[in-house]
């Protein structure tokens, strides 16, 4: 009894209440006679899309500057160096490879304006992060189309300059990770090397937050005035924590895109900080508190939550009515845990 | 024999199976001023949840005993029908709107209204504020507790002692009180402030209110007290009128055990022999509140030096300007060499370690482990507890040194807690105290400030702080610069008392200096200010 009750206190009301609700809509699933292993596999595959997404909240929470709701902009990063890999033909894991490192010095950059930025506004990180984003997204809508990239595969068919809205991967990187050691039995399969490229950045997060630098962001977030007292640069910590977030961001992005097989441009990266943010307060983050299991609960539990609703909602009800539900869901959530949000993590 | 305003009898409370209160019998009658004393954890707190029907007493399954109002038993199970039956809190914190005026305050939700036109049309959501009548009476309220400030004024423009006023003003406007409970309401005033609102109890129990006095401070008691209840683990140990307690027996009840002074060696030539270790010229420090306008002195090598002051003076500024936490100017040199001023970090390498007064917003991470905080500042200064890496700052930390590092600190400094794990948060402040002595020992300082190190800790833990101080100087020849607004204790460890007044040094005393000396020395250009 008491093994159980600790079970419920370490993962909290919420989390119990999500995965209640999950397993209520894997039996009305098999109940409605959708296969099942599909299902399942399309949710491990979402959930190494997202992963490093839902990371690069961490280092803004654990530096006391909340969720990194600019997003947006380390992800137009990863995008460009994307790009800049496809101009010049890369492909495969080298062209996955340096698509990254195109992208991290402009993360880096940006970055580092970005926290400047941040240091200004203090105590609104997460209003301004917001605006910042869709900014950046607005900004690098009128790049894309002034931008001088030649490989005609990415610019429009009809000549000129201006990319495509949508950028194919198939001859380039797409699937590298996903394809890696990939695992299928039958209609079951699991991106094996998507996986493990996010347990990978899991752990180096979890083991930056172990080394002198991690535990002065940890400071610098936990009380401001003891950093100071302790003699850390705080400044310099908050930078250097949206900086990493940011290249996560990046990273990130590039990541979700070889998976997926395409590159978004113009509003595609607008509204992708949502999901991300909604996936680790779910997880039972607070705007103050985060760890990596934090990170990967949510995301397991939101992209779980998000493959299979759609099908039983649409199966349930007639008509399609899954973008609805999917946005229904999705926004739900994030308010449902930022109404949380000021209480401490866990609860 | 007067009425009977409060009796609690036979009062028990147990949390969870673990008994805090048992067998606690307390009248009060009109007019009675009734102290209450114990240790933190002696179960005030709870006795006073109780008292005030809140809800974390009968989400817990209610109490034992029961509650007698004017001689009628009363169910007190929510603050509502607390404050209906006449019983006022004056809080620790203060609960008051500070963009809004002294009036406004002690009317908020019962503001004397007029009618006008809309209001009869609309309803009486809408009738017009009664200024001058409202006005009249946070006067008359304010006069009462024998204040003098223009009931206009604005919360925000008050200091910090007079806001302790506004809310008991705002109590005994509520017309019906008849029982207040003061609840430490003298931790964040000057001395002076305390004083005026000792004197304002007094005036408030000539009237007939009934007052519960919760205090760590044992003169006060023994000032305006009329009854003395003494708690100790949840059991009442003695109540009884004033004269049969003097503070050595309430001290000695408290705690439970003798309480030994620390002894000072007599080290009267010690001083003039000894060498400059720091020198502080023309400091200047732009603390709000506690500006240091001109300090200079210098500290001998191995004396505990005590800074003395009335609040406001700027004794505080003193070791946060050094410590580089706000803006400051002047010449401080270290055995010659110079410290850069505004810079943590520079103190910090120059072996120079501070305990802060603001233990909970400076001195600790509240959510984290009693190791991370000892080990945090030494981890980013010194490069302590830290593994061989290619590189300083990306080198992980080392969780066993750090462990075995607390443990020993635990010990030694006989830290009352789980574990080394345990969470600074749920410490008591005088075990938070010493793990702010602990994170400022493990720096190995050569200097060590300390500010305000017992305020707001009980006094049994007060005694182990400073004996605590006393052997950290003679043992690993630290030297201190203790400031306290508690001249009692910087007399009983100090070698030299420093006195603080408008921002500058007003003069340096023995600790045997006659009191007299040291009030004129605090005072002398005080007058004018403490005239509020």
């Amino acid at each position: 009894m008491d093994k159980v009750k600790n079970i419920i206190d370490k993962l909290g009301i919420p989390r119990l209440i999500i995965i209640s609700f999950l397993l209520l809509l894997f039996i009305i699933a098999i109940a409605s006679g959708l296969a099942i292993p599909p299902l399942i596999g399309d949710s491990i595959r979402r959930v190494g899309m997202a992963g490093i997404l839902v990371l690069a909240m961490i280092p803004t929470i654990r530096a006391g500057m909340g969720l990194n709701f600019g997003l947006p902009l380390g992800i137009v990063c990863g995008l460009l160096g994307s790009l800049i890999s496809v101009q010049f033909n890369f492909t495969g894991f080298t062209g996955f490879f340096m698509a990254i490192i195109f992208a991290l010095p402009f993360a880096i950059i940006t970055g580092i304006g970005y926290a400047w930025l941040l240091a200004k506004v203090k105590g609104q990180e997460m209003m301004v992060g917001t605006y910042v984003g869709f900014s950046s997204v607005a900004f690098m809508n009128m790049m894309w189309l002034v931008l001088p990239f030649t490989n005609p595969e990415i610019i429009w068919p009809i000549g000129g300059t201006g990319l495509r809205y949508t950028i194919s991967l198939v001859n380039h990187f797409s699937g590298v990770l996903s394809d890696f050691l990939k695992l299928s039995i039958g209609q079951f399969e699991v991106p094996t090397g998507l996986i493990l490229f996010f347990v990978f950045f899991c752990v180096l997060l979890y083991f930056f937050f172990k080394t002198k630098i991690g535990l002065a962001i940890d400071a610098t977030g936990a009380n401001e005035m003891y950093a100071i007292s302790s003699g850390i640069n705080v400044k310099k910590m908050r930078t250097t924590a949206v900086v990493i977030s940011n290249c996560l961001a990046a990273i990130g992005i590039i990541a979700y895109a070889q998976s997926y097989g395409f590159l978004q441009l113009y509003n595609g990266p607008m509204f992708m900080a949502f999901p991300a943010v909604a996936a680790i307060l779910i997880g039972g983050a607070s705007l103050k508190k985060a760890t990596i299991s934090n990170v990967i609960i949510g995301t397991i539990l939101f992209q779980t939550l998000l493959t299979i609703s759609l099908p039983v909602t649409s199966q349930v009800v007639d008509g399609d009515i899954s973008e609805v539900a999917r946005l229904i869901i999705s926004n739900g959530m994030i308010v449902y845990a930022l109404t949380r949000g000021n209480k401490k993590g866990g609860k | 024999m007067a009425q009977k305003v409060l009796e609690m009898k036979n009062i028990g409370k147990s949390y969870f199976g673990t008994q805090v209160l048992k067998d606690i019998n307390i009248t009060l009658e009109a007019g009675e001023i009734h102290a209450l004393a114990g240790e933190n954890g002696a179960g005030k707190s709870t006795l006073m949840n109780i008292l005030f029907g809140m809800p974390v007493i009968h989400q817990t399954g209610g109490f034992d005993g029961e509650v007698l109002i004017n001689e009628e038993p009363v169910n007190l199970n929510s603050p509502q029908k607390a404050m209906a039956a006449g019983i006022g809190m004056v809080h620790q914190e203060f609960m008051l709107l500070p963009g809004f005026t002294i009036t406004e305050n002690i009317k908020l939700n019962r503001e004397i209204t007029k009618d006008n036109i809309f209001s009869k049309i609309f309803g009486k959501s809408l009738k017009t504020l009664n200024f001058k009548a409202m006005n009249k009476d946070a006067k008359k309220a304010m006069t009462q507790l024998g204040m003098s400030i223009d009931e206009i004024t604005l919360i925000s423009k008050l200091p910090v002692g007079h806001m302790q006023f506004v809310e008991i003003a705002r109590e005994i406007d509520k017309g019906d009180i008849k029982l207040l409970v003061f609840d430490e309401p003298t931790a964040v005033l000057t001395e002076n402030e305390a004083d005026k609102l000792l004197d304002a109890m007094e005036k408030l129990s000539e009237k007939g209110i009934a007052i519960l006095f919760i205090t760590h401070r044992l003169d006060e008691i023994m000032r305006v007290a009329d009854t003395i209840t003494i708690l100790r683990d949840g059991h009442l140990v003695e109540s009884g009128k004033k004269e049969s307690f003097t503070i050595e027996t309430i001290a000695e009840k408290m705690v439970g055990r003798k309480m030994s002074k620390s002894e000072m060696l007599k080290r009267d030539d010690f001083i003039e022999n000894a060498s400059t270790l720091l020198n502080i010229e023309n400091l200047k420090v732009d603390m709000p509140g506690e500006k240091v306008k001109n300090f200079s002195l210098e500290v001998k090598q191995g004396e505990i030096l005590g800074i003395g002051g009335l609040a406001g003076g700027g004794k505080i500024g003193v070791s946060n300007g050094i410590m580089g936490l706000y803006p400051s100017e002047g010449n401080i040199s270290k055995n010659g060499s110079p410290i850069a001023l505004n810079s943590p970090v520079s103190s910090l390498n120059q072996k120079i370690a501070f305990v802060s007064e603001d233990r909970r917003g400076i001195g600790l991470l509240l959510d984290e482990s009693i190791e991370m905080n000892i080990a945090t500042t030494a981890i980013q200064i010194q490069d302590k507890f830290l593994k061989n890496s290619f590189s300083k700052s990306l080198s992980f930390y080392d969780n066993i040194a750090i462990r075995k590092h607390a443990l020993e600190l635990i010990k030694e400094l006989d830290i009352r807690c789980t574990g080394p794990e345990q969470k600074a948060r749920s410490l008591s402040g005088g075990n938070q105290q010493k793990v702010c002595i602990a994170r400022a020992f493990t720096l190995e300082p050569e200097i060590l400030f300390v500010s305000e190190p017992t305020r707001g800790i009980d006094v049994g833990a007060k005694q182990i702080v400073l004996d605590l101080l006393v052997k950290m100087n003679r043992e690993h020849g630290v030297t201190i610069i203790m400031t306290s607004s508690e001249l009692a204790e910087l007399r009983k460890i100090c070698d030299r008392i420093a006195i603080v007044a408008e921002g500058e040094l007003a003069g340096i005393l023995p600790p045997d200096a006659p009191d007299v000396k040291f009030g004129l020395m605090m005072a002398a250009k005080k007058e004018v200010i403490h005239h509020g």
